[in-house]
């Protein structure tokens, strides 16, 4: 029993990716990011010295500032600017640079479902961009639940608000190693599957949710071969023009 | 480096909490290791929760509720409004968590707390994700008046898991309502109707009128909430301000009375949540769940 999505897509298929970086020529880091018509733009400034009041100055420090498409900032801008830096903080190292403050800020563009992860993504691309010492990539997904209890993978605006429930999950991305061994194993599991960050809405049961995860993590595969294949580009492309 | 037999004279118990402020992640990885915490509780256990209803007179409902240290007050006031055109049965509810400088040596006035706007998202997402509330019950006259609850969870003290606490407040506070009895007067307007008072031309337009006396709203599907932290192979349930500041993975897991999950939330964090620590969290919130049921039971909420 297959779901019938608007546009033709199956229920695991991702909506068609674009990024492109050093699109702005201010900040040190830049990239956009798009899904489908989800477009956000993320530009980063950084290190700069201090680390902000209340924060740990052995550490790096990250703010993000989040500009939504239209009206003024609120409760739901906040909710995410302290998702992304948290997330953020988590996957940078942050004793490289102690007692420095980097700032990400997110600018959407267009909002056509599946906002925050897009926006999470872009701004991985821009700290790239930047040159910011990071352990690995988050690679940012929205999983919903339909209500025959079917995941549904990257919905746009309509679906969203039509499921019964989703969730943004974020994962590190999957490594390429010469060993065969591949990453440190914890309990059975490999370093990529563990989540960095969750955010729910809507009714679910446990076991939906562990699909949704499964779902989630089996999509972070073709969302990280297609940053690395954008980054190995774009690598090609600058050492040519070099 | 041992760690100092706190048995002994007052000057090695300085050195106990010199060593707890100097090297705190080793202090509480020493306590863990021994399955305990520096309070000497279990590592999946919650603190003493206590709650209490109807404090506060001039609210139409309000509560107190105390995890351990931190202490939440809720209030809510009703008033009546003209209710939107997308839904003209529904009422609505417009919740606020204000983290006043009383509650923490971090929060300075005029600066609003950089955690007070998330939390206050996240809970009235999880209630209306969670169903507890029924719009419609909130209708007064479909499509010209309806009841507006404003909800306002003020932190008293900030001692860690604010969520839970907040969230146990606010449902304390929901149980706690009576809503206001209303006429309908002459020029089409409601009306406040104070005891006894004969009003004339007064029809009573509440949906379930029950002769006169304040109405509760039926809540179903209480959410319950419990935080736990992720550090290496431990999870801690039910952190405090100092855990929370040196563990930084939270995790906050909110299920319902029928045992579907409301909201998983995971900030970022150093450690990554595999499935089985997803696994160990949900059942320490399904626990934490039947603990917190059993003292609203005691207390008369559903």
């Amino acid at each position: 029993m297959e779901i019938d999505r608007e546009d033709g897509r199956t229920p695991n298929q991702l909506r068609p990716l674009a990024c492109s970086r050093n699109i702005l020529h201010r900040p040190h880091g830049s990239a956009s990011w798009s899904q489908g018509d989800t477009k956000v733009l993320a530009a980063v400034y950084g290190p700069k010295a201090g680390a902000k009041k209340n924060e740990n100055a052995e550490k790096a420090c990250f703010e993000v500032i989040w500009k939504p498409k239209t009206g003024q900032i609120g409760k739901v801008e906040k909710e995410y600017e302290m998702i992304m830096k948290r997330t953020i903080q988590s996957i940078c190292v942050l004793t490289v640079n102690p007692n420095t403050t980097t700032s990400v800020i997110i600018q959407v563009v267009h909002d056509d479902g599946s906002l925050l992860p897009c926006a999470i993504n872009a701004a991985c691309a821009a700290l790239v961009d930047a040159g910011i010492p990071m352990k690995h990539l988050a690679v940012a997904i929205c999983c919903c639940l339909a209500d025959s209890g079917y995941v549904v993978l990257d919905p746009n605006k309509l679906e969203e608000k039509k499921m019964t429930a989703f969730a943004y999950l974020v994962f590190p991305n999957t490594t390429l190693s010469v060993l065969s061994e591949g990453s440190s194993v914890a309990k059975g599991e490999s370093v990529e599957h563990g989540i960095i960050t969750s955010v729910t809405h809507g009714l679910m049961s446990v076991d939906d949710y562990f699909l949704c995860v499964e779902n989630g993590r089996a999509a972070t595969a073709s969302l990280s071969a297609f940053f690395r294949k954008n980054f190995q580009q774009s690598q090609r492309d600058s050492s040519k023009a070099g | 480096m041992g760690l100092p037999d706190s048995s002994q004279d007052l000057s090695t118990e300085m050195e106990v909490d010199a060593f707890r402020r100097i090297f705190p992640l080793r202090f509480f990885e020493r306590h863990l290791s021994e399955s305990l915490r520096p309070d000497g509780r279990q590592l999946g256990k919650a603190r003493d929760t206590i709650v209490n209803l109807g404090l506060v007179s001039t609210a139409d409902g309000s509560a107190l509720a105390k995890i351990g240290s931190t202490t939440m007050l809720a209030a809510i006031r009703m008033e009546v409004m003209t209710p939107s055109t997308d839904s003209p049965d529904e009422g609505c509810i417009a919740l606020e968590f204000h983290m006043p400088p009383i509650c923490s040596p971090t929060v300075r006035p005029g600066r609003p707390a950089d955690a007070a706007p998330v939390i206050s998202k996240r809970l009235s997402d999880t209630i209306l994700s969670s169903g507890m509330i029924d719009l419609k019950e909130l209708c007064l006259v479909s499509g010209k008046a309806a009841w507006m609850g404003y909800l306002d969870i003020y932190c008293l003290d900030a001692d860690g898991a604010l969520f839970d606490a907040a969230l146990l407040s606010a449902v304390a506070a929901f149980s706690n309502l009576q809503i206001p009895v209303v006429a309908l007067n002459d020029n089409g307007r409601i009306v406040a109707i104070t005891g006894g008072k004969d009003q004339d031309n007064a029809s009573i337009t509440e949906k379930e009128a029950v002769n006169k006396e304040k109405r509760k709203l039926t809540l179903k599907n209480i959410p319950f909430s419990l935080t736990c932290i992720l550090h290496k192979t431990y999870i801690l349930a039910d952190p405090t301000t100092e855990e929370e500041s040196i563990m930084d993975t939270l995790v906050t897991v909110v299920l319902d009375s029928s045992d579907q999950m409301v909201s998983f939330y995971k900030s970022g964090g150093t450690a990554l949540a595999y499935s089985s620590a997803i696994k160990s969290c949900v059942e320490l919130a399904r626990k934490r769940a039947k603990e917190v049921k059993q003292i609203l039971g005691e207390m008369d909420i559903d």
